[in-house]
């Protein structure tokens, strides 16, 4: 429990009051919209804001446990993101092995290195190791169909699901003087991350009209990325004092998170609209699968870890 | 009959490792006696079915198994006392090309004595493995049955992605999402000749691929 430092403490509060809100929200709306084409809507926030009391208790308690509750929690979810992606994902029979390396070695490792705090190998392991392994290890199981497809496929997941994800704990291996243990670090990028997520929701559910990206998002709108946006880096600069950084710093970086956050619910709604689906699975009720959540954060999460450590890590 | 004490530890997990969407079109689970029937391309194939009941209905439904592959050692202390598989022989069991059973009519008495009045079955009507995307023609086991006990209950399911786990001929499984579908029951119509109703089994089968 040694990780818990007031600020932590006070950041959680903020959370739980922002939960009690919404279902109270949830709740009133339930009560007074009576058009049926809303209800639909606001069963699917309802269902959402469950899902959220559920994902802050686990993220908490794994948080309070310390680095290795982290660790297993993102482990486990860049698993199950790569399985909802490859199961989406055209393979062939010959790629089996190579799948279990991807799955059952590089998974488990990158994440150890983390553990032992291996900056030098956790940055290369996927995008040179794994990268020049996959195409090797499918060319021994000697099918040549759509080679270079099946490749790229495998090598795309692992950097997605595994790579960029490991970035988030990958935060607590850095030290950063004068600020204590960064797993407030980890905190303030999943709470400006994902409130840019749904503030994007909200604004696009209340205003929304002009349709951004209408072949690739149908939902996502201009007002919803604006107002999103705007008022997740009005959060991400408001929560300055649980940052290293100055307040106009915590602006400009919260307004990257976010942005990085919108490019990656784009890219891989990409590959859903591709594939012919709505979601990447069903684990999380309301919103799909792992990699549906995580999506944003696969983007704004490596991003993040090299700002800090360009700038403030000495 | 009661289930095995280890039976819903073994269902739980198999769901997980499957990570199995169970969807029932135009059904629901029904506790009468049934066979259902499903494409085989894993040797997870009835271990997915199985867990995927209900399980009071999964207490009284057992899986058709091949004698050649099951009834050794280890594999067979599972399937006989965990699954309550029924064992059949196969014709030339080291070849999986053959998948004749050894001796039609015996295999068929076999199951109904293992259905009595309650039991329901898990059949894999093509006899042998397939590798997941092509449903083969169905062998005669299905028509009989229903041919000896009128009215009974056929209700196809079909498993998507299980070969894609544990593909035919590896030992280590790789995780991916799968899914069952079960659809509506048919039943042997008065008269309905056998290659008739095998057909209308198969592409009631196979509609549910699509869906």
């Amino acid at each position: 429990m040694k990780n818990l430092d007031p600020q932590l403490v006070w950041a959680f509060a903020g959370v739980l009051g922002l939960l009690a809100l919404s279902s109270l929200i949830g709740l009133v709306l339930k009560a007074v919209v009576k058009k049926p084409e809303a209800q639909a809507t606001i069963g699917n926030l309802n269902a959402r804001i469950g899902a959220w009391w559920i994902m802050s208790a686990i993220f908490a308690l794994t948080l309070a446990i310390g680095p290795v509750g982290s660790l297993v929690l993102f482990g486990l979810m860049s698993f199950l993101a790569l399985r909802e992606y490859v199961t989406l994902l055209p393979t062939r029979r010959a790629d089996h092995r190579t799948l279990f390396w991807a799955f059952f070695i590089f998974t488990p490792l990158q994440y150890f290195l983390i553990a032992i705090q291996w900056y030098g190998m956790f940055a290369i392991l996927i995008p040179v190791f794994a990268f020049l392994f996959v195409p090797a290890r499918l060319a021994i199981a000697g099918d040549t169909e759509l080679f270079l497809q099946r490749a790229s496929t495998i090598q795309w997941g692992l950097m997605i699901c595994v790579y960029c994800l490991s970035y988030t704990p990958a935060l607590l291996m850095l030290k950063i003087p004068g600020y204590g243990r960064p797993a407030k670090l980890m905190l303030y990028l999943v709470l400006v991350d994902q409130l840019s997520d749904v503030l994007q929701y909200v604004w696009g559910k209340l205003l929304g009209r002009h349709k951004i990206a209408p072949v690739i998002s149908p939902n996502k709108t201009w007002e919803g990325f604006i107002g999103g946006v705007l008022s997740a880096t009005a959060v991400g600069t408001a929560l300055w004092w649980m940052t290293p950084f100055r307040s106009a710093v915590a602006a400009a970086v919260s307004l990257t998170i976010a942005l990085m956050g919108f490019a990656g619910g784009l890219t891989m709604s990409a590959i859903k609209r591709d594939r012919g689906v709505k979601d990447y699975g069903t684990l999380i009720k309301g919103h799909g699968g792992i990699l549906d959540r995580m999506d944003s954060m696969c983007f704004a999460a490596p991003i993040f870890f090299h700002i800090m450590r360009y700038f403030y890590v000495r | 009959m009661t289930a095995h004490p280890l039976a819903g530890v073994i269902a739980r997990m198999a769901r997980l490792i499957s990570g199995v969407n169970v969807r029932w079109v135009d059904s629901e689970p029904d506790a009468r006696q049934t066979v259902y029937f499903a494409n085989h391309s894993s040797h997870l194939d009835f271990v997915v079915l199985w867990s995927s009941l209900p399980a009071e209905i999964r207490a009284r439904t057992r899986p058709v198994a091949a004698q050649d592959y099951w009834d050794k050692g280890l594999r067979r202390a599972i399937a006989v006392n965990i699954f309550r598989a029924v064992l059949v022989a196969r014709r030339h069991a080291s070849q999986e090309i053959s998948t004749a059973l050894d001796n039609p009519q015996e295999a068929i008495e076999h199951m109904l004595d293992a259905m009595g009045s309650d039991n329901s079955l898990i059949l894999f009507p093509e006899g042998t493995r397939g590798t997941g995307e092509e449903i083969a023609a169905f062998k005669s086991g299905l028509y009989y049955l229903a041919q000896r006990k009128p009215g009974l209950r056929m209700v196809p399911a079909h498993l998507n992605n299980l070969n894609r786990i544990l593909p035919k001929g590896e030992f280590l499984p790789v995780p991916f999402i799968s899914r069952l579908t079960f659809g509506s029951a048919l039943t042997l119509g008065p008269d309905e000749p056998k290659p008739a109703f095998l057909a209308r089994a198969r592409s009631a089968l196979c509609r549910l691929r699509d869906i």
